[in-house]
């Protein structure tokens, strides 16, 4: 669906040349659910921009739902959604009109699109908001609203800038189902960004993490925790720390042991830590310290990207 | 012009088959003709849905006519010199008439951006950006709906302008509104290229819009005749493309065709447009 090679994007601001993308590969392939991650300033907009053929690479190719978003951007923008980081809906206008007007952009006859535009409604719970300025919706609801308006062309693919930034957490949540049940329904692929590591980690399927305008990783939630993090086991143990240090393999991990409240706290970082568990209770029974409490922190995104960056991405985002 | 229709289905994950996505891609003029009436439909639908807006532009004209008309006819009457010394009301209406029509065309056209400053702000400009629209579609649609309520505030004026002597010949002036329009579509490109430029600087495009503005509209003899203003006034109205128009929809709603000056009305209008679509396009690649 997508495949991007070399694509480069500089800026200049004043005197200075600013390299917000620096050459980047990516495939996605038909049907996936991709989420691109990283701090703000890392490049994710200017990718997605370029993919949609709204910015021009200053170097590289991009071919989108099979075609080059250089030489034919009519041709990819009408086979995408876009949903930026504002609000599509013009705010003078109502609800139904404006789902119509993006229908007459698309080309569409005006009994597809006012069917389509019903649909749209009733499946993004705009129901009775049709005659409602967007102005008056609220938040959430003009999210909806620009979800709908980026499905008004059932487009095989769709893309999302930066989709919850701005919405409470409950909105945020029925936006997500929202576009959980667009895609399921329509089939589509999604390609969004965000800054939002629990969302990229519970609703991705893949996760492409840019920082400075390069692409530092490119895999499965899971399979990025398991390679660029450890989980971390915490133990409260009764016992000394030679026993401690006897008992537990070797190569479970890095084993820390500080004391408290009369026997020890033993943290050792290791993968597939909720697996491991167990065995090391075993082992440190068996050479006779009795475990009074454990509990196993699993890796997250932000520790990945801790590991690969040195820099905390949750601080940089709270920042 | 080419049309296809693409046609693909997508099963559905809860059994069965939805509706086909239809990707419709035209190409060639037929796309820019349809594009610019989608755009054009939303813009206008703004002006429709709001009957107020609608009134006082209709109303401004008149409001105009009412306070300058007699004016220059007592000026004029009073025999203060130059052209038009000692014409009758009738007269003094065919010289100022055109003259409104293009100040108001001027005055809605360059306004064509301020709408896009706002949409810009809240995004829903970098939605329509991402539709298949056609870039000089969206400059020609925004700029129709500024110049649209003209012919219907220019056939007002007419109408109220006739019992006081004012002749109205029809062919002439529908092709002087046709001229106003090709110049207003460059106006229109303009005003959208500035809104761009200023982007989150409301002030910036309201700052060079009334600073532009005033100066060509003085400098055209749409008001006042410049035959009574100094020699570097004149000269300086030889620059401006807006002199040129307010000559040929003057020749143009006497009635007649005979005069260069309407050709001249129609180099300096095919210029404007051409240069405010070159503009306006270069303008809408480099913002997005």
């Amino acid at each position: 669906m997508i495949r991007a090679r070399g694509l480069t994007r500089t800026f200049k601001r004043g005197k200075d040349v600013v390299e917000a993308v620096k050459g980047i590969d990516v495939d996605v392939a038909e049907g996936e659910l991709v989420a691109f991650l990283g701090p703000n300033g890392a490049g994710k907009s200017t990718t997605l921009r370029m993919l949609t053929s709204l910015l021009s690479p200053t170097a590289g190719s991009a071919q989108v739902a099979g075609y080059d978003v250089v030489a034919h951007p009519a041709q990819v923008r009408a086979r995408l959604g876009f949903i930026g980081q504002g609000n599509g809906g013009g705010f003078s206008y109502k609800v139904r009109d404006e789902l119509h007007n993006q229908g007459r952009f698309y080309g569409l006859a005006p009994d597809v699109y006012k069917r389509r535009a019903a649909d749209l409604v009733d499946a993004l719970e705009l129901t009775g908001l049709e005659k409602r300025s967007v102005q008056s919706l609220s938040g959430g609801q003009r999210r909806r609203l620009d979800v709908a308006l980026g499905l008004m062309n059932h487009p095989p693919l769709l893309f999302l800038d930066e989709p919850t930034t701005g919405l409470d957490p409950h909105s945020r949540a029925n936006l997500w189902e929202h576009i959980a049940a667009m895609r399921e329904r329509y089939g589509m692929t999604v390609v969004l960004t965000t800054h939002y590591l629990d969302e990229a980690d519970s609703m991705a399927e893949r996760v492409v993490v840019i920082d400075h305008g390069e692409i530092i990783a490119d895999a499965a939630p899971d399979v990025l925790k398991r390679e660029y993090a450890d989980d971390v086991l915490t133990l409260d143990v009764a016992g000394d720390e030679a026993t401690v240090r006897g008992a537990l393999p070797p190569d479970l991990g890095e084993v820390a042991v500080t004391p408290r409240d009369g026997g020890l706290r033993v943290r050792v970082a290791t993968a597939r830590g909720a697996d491991r568990l167990p065995g090391a209770i075993e082992a440190l029974r068996l050479a006779g310290a009795t475990t009074t409490s454990a509990s196993v922190k699993q890796a997250s995104l932000d520790d990945v990207f801790l590991n690969l960056t040195g820099r905390s991405l949750r601080e940089e985002a709270a920042a | 012009m080419s049309e296809r229709t693409e046609t693909t289905t997508l099963p559905d994950a809860r059994g069965g088959e939805h509706e086909a996505p239809r990707i419709v891609t035209r190409t060639g003029a037929g796309k820019f003709l349809t594009d610019t009436r989608a755009v054009f439909t939303r813009e206008i639908l703004l002006t429709v849905r709001d009957p107020f807006t609608l009134i006082f532009s209709l109303l401004q004209p008149l409001i105009f006519l009412g306070l300058f008309g007699p004016l220059l006819t007592g000026t004029f009457g009073g025999g203060f010199g130059g052209a038009g010394a000692g014409l009758s009301t009738g007269e003094t209406l065919q010289w100022f008439v055109p003259g409104v029509i293009v100040m108001i065309s001027l005055f809605g056209t360059s306004m064509t951006g301020s709408n896009l400053l706002y949409e810009v702000m809240t995004g829903s400009y970098e939605r329509v950006l991402a539709t298949p629209l056609d870039r000089s579609a969206i400059l020609v649609g925004r700029a129709l709906k500024e110049f649209a309520p003209l012919l219907v505030q220019g056939l007002i004026i007419a109408a109220v302008c006739v019992p006081f002597g004012f002749r109205f010949h029809v062919l002439p002036a529908v092709v002087g509104l046709v001229l106003l329009g090709i110049f207003g579509i460059g106006v229109g490109a303009l005003s959208h290229a500035l809104a761009l430029a200023a982007k989150n600087r409301e002030w910036l495009f309201w700052g060079v819009q009334q600073s532009l503005l005033f100066p060509l509209l003085i400098l055209s003899g749409m008001m006042l005749p410049l035959e009574a203003g100094p020699g570097w006034m004149q000269a300086a109205a030889r620059f401006n493309p807006l002199t040129y128009m307010v000559d040929a929809e003057r020749v143009l709603f006497a009635g007649r065709f005979d005069d260069t000056a309407v050709l001249w009305g129609v180099v300096a209008a095919v210029a404007t447009c051409a240069v405010g679509l070159v503009v306006g396009i270069r303008r809408t690649h480099r913002t997005v």
